[in-house]
């Protein structure tokens, strides 16, 4: 069977197994719309978690990026998994005691502030508009590679699929849809990396495979930092970043995982606070298991392309070569009219260019996998996309429905009206996020990334300091995250965008990229807001004793609806 | 319930103390260091940066359930499975 009957095959099955889902477990209370009625297993959670949380970004890009990359790929793998530490043991437990439904829910009553709460509102719809733009556009890319509809299409047929469950089914829909979703993308990306694993170096476990040696005795990542050395690349396990750059894109990104409204809400549907800490672990256990996975891909992605490619001649390229070319993704310009390809660092002589994105995509087909294989990856990819989606449109439409239109602007709303709102603002958002993707703004790409710096440098000091320092006041916390935000937005948009006079690498403040300056505002807002709280009068006795109150963890209860 | 977050709170120190050292310390300031190590194939540094690290972070948050759930226990803060 050709890849493509393959790949409707899987695509067919997988996505009425989700909308099979769906109606089976349809949300018929808010309590049920924002946190699945609060009585998710810890298992349950753990793999919904995973899968809300690999994008695809962690699913399509990342391999690749690291294959690129070498060493200085490591912040991502790092990055996106320490932050689950900083989740379990600084966050999830407490927010899951003190029992409300959304981040600027805990944020507006901790601070005893609306104006709090609609600065979280705001920071938690432009970390969430930036993330859920980036995944449709990976819907349509899949769409568009695998079963040649053109991206728009793509687009739309993923807007519906989502739609369907995420407005039918709520937070309670999208957690089990997730779990099914986890075990899809993470089967999709397991099975083509083993049997890569064992063509290139006999083991079948990926993560020892890229330690180990070939036939002539010769190590992997030896080889391959010899092949890079050959063409002018700097070595692929030491790389050229610096230090200080590396550890802060690390700690942003670490920080803003922690800090992502729809990571945390997830912490919310489980029954008590032991629970809680127990989905973080398994969480983060079903996250490794991918992100351990993928340096090994990159190393061997990267060693089939050079091998492949380098000083060969252009007639002789395999198949998968001629494709991937039809859709620009690899382009090959004979500078030199030899037809051969040169395949070099030095940017004047360099034949070839390669779209990172397409080495987890190409990789089963670079490596002749069978064509169920290849078409497995396309059902891994549309999994990881719409699951992140999903949970997306969630803390949108609850920051609207919720935090918004019954906290703020109707607090008599009914129940049921809340339920409609929160119907309502779900399929406004997905209008909104299918547009981007079919029109992706220039800067799509680029603010995804950074969208961990907002979250790392609004929301993370305000929830830390919110359970650990008691004496921490509305005033600070307030001047804080928006001292941070504000920061972080000058950054990005001076380094990012050009405005503000812009300026180049040379000007970073310290040496520090936009993506690792995250980190540094996350600091300016701990330091303003405690310098701000040390002036300004302290909590009320209510707040301190909730904030003692949230330290113990017996006594959740379930989510409350207030 | 003073001494339940102080328990609470030694745990978290020396918890996120080894969460700084494998990733900050082993994978980005020591690496070069380490990386004159090899096991197998992997340059030590290099292999905490890709791989060591995310190992230990999952065995960073088991280990904090379990000391949890030991000192919830302790101080009568556990809940029964089937509340």
């Amino acid at each position: 069977m050709s890849i493509q009957i393959w790949t409707w095959i899987l695509v067919g099955i997988t996505f009425s197994l989700y909308i099979g889902i769906a109606i089976w477990s349809r949300a018929g209370s808010t309590k049920e719309f924002y946190v699945a009625g609060g009585g998710v297993s810890p298992l349950a959670n753990g793999l919904a978690t995973a899968a809300d949380w690999m994008s695809a970004a962690s699913f399509i890009s990342m391999a690749g990026i690291i294959s690129f990359e070498g060493y200085d790929g490591s912040v991502y793998l790092m990055g996106w998994t320490g932050g689950y530490v900083l989740l379990a043991l600084l966050l999830a437990p407490y927010l899951r005691k003190f029992g409300k439904f959304t981040v600027p829910d805990f944020i507006g009553d901790r601070y005893y502030s609306n104006t709090a709460r609609s600065v979280a509102v705001f920071c938690a719809l432009l970390v969430s508009f930036t993330y859920v733009a980036g995944q449709m556009q990976g819907v349509g890319i899949v769409f568009s590679r695998f079963l040649e509809v053109d991206i728009t299409t793509g687009v739309i047929i993923g807007m519906v699929i989502v739609l369907f469950y995420a407005v039918l089914g709520g937070m309670k829909g999208i957690t089990y849809t997730q779990v099914a979703q986890y075990c899809v993308l993470i089967f999709a990306f397991m099975v083509p990396a083993i049997f890569i694993s064992i063509q290139m170096t006999g083991h079948s476990i990926p993560q020892l495979g890229f330690g180990s040696a070939d036939d002539n005795g010769i190590f992997l990542l030896d080889k391959l930092d010899g092949l890079h050395k050959d063409l002018g690349f700097s070595a692929y396990t030491s790389g050229s970043k610096s230090t200080l750059d590396v550890f802060c894109i690390t700690a942003a990104l670490m920080v803003g995982t922690a800090g992502l409204p729809h990571v945390i809400v997830r912490f919310f549907t489980v029954k008590k606070v032991a629970d809680a800490r127990k989905s973080a672990g398994w969480a983060l256990l079903f996250i490794a298991i991918l992100y351990t996975t993928a340096p090994a891909i990159a190393v061997f992605a990267r060693t089939n392309l050079i091998e492949t490619v380098s000083n060969k001649k252009y007639a002789d390229m395999p198949e998968w070569f001629k494709k991937w070319e039809t859709t620009g993704l690899i382009t090959f310009t004979d500078k030199n009219q030899d037809q051969v390809i040169q395949y070099v660092a030095n940017k004047e002589l360099n034949e070839l260019e390669v779209n990172r994105d397409i080495m987890v995509l190409a990789n089963p087909e670079i490596a002749g996998l069978p064509n169920w294989v290849i078409a497995l990856v396309a059902a891994g990819g549309l999994a990881a996309a719409l699951s992140t989606a999903a949970g997306l449109l969630l803390v949108i439409s609850s920051s609207v429905a919720h935090d918004l239109i019954k906290r703020m602007i109707n607090p008599k709303i009914s129940e049921k009206g809340e339920l409609i709102a929160a119907r309502a603002s779900a399929v406004v958002a997905v209008c909104i996020a299918g547009y981007f993707g079919i029109n992706p703004p220039g800067f799509v790409a680029a603010v995804v990334a950074l969208a961990f710096g907002l979250a790392a440098a609004s929301f993370f000091p305000a929830i830390v300091l919110g359970i650990f320092y008691k004496k921490m006041n509305k005033q600070g916390a307030i001047s804080g995250m928006i001292f941070g935000i504000l920061l972080m937005l000058f950054y990005m948009t001076k380094f990012k965008f050009g405005w503000w006079f812009g300026g180049t690498k040379e000007d970073w403040w310290f040496g520090i990229s936009p993506e690792g300056f995250g980190s540094i505002a996350m600091m300016a807002n701990f330091i303003v807001s405690i310098i701000v709280s040390k002036f300004t009068p302290d909590p009320p006795k209510e707040v301190q004793e909730i904030v003692e109150n949230i330290r113990i963890p017996s006594g959740a209860g379930a989510a409350q609806n207030h | 319930m003073k001494d339940y977050w102080k328990h609470n709170l030694k745990y978290l120190i020396i918890l996120l103390i080894v969460w700084f050292a494998v990733s900050f310390g082993a994978g980005i300031l020591f690496v070069n260091q380490l990386n004159e190590i090899k096991i197998g194939g992997f340059k030590l540094g290099f292999w905490f940066a890709q791989q060591g690290a995310i190992y230990v972070f999952v065995i960073l948050i088991f280990v904090y359930i379990r000391l949890m759930n030991k000192l919830d226990k302790k101080y009568g803060f556990n809940e029964d499975d089937n509340l």
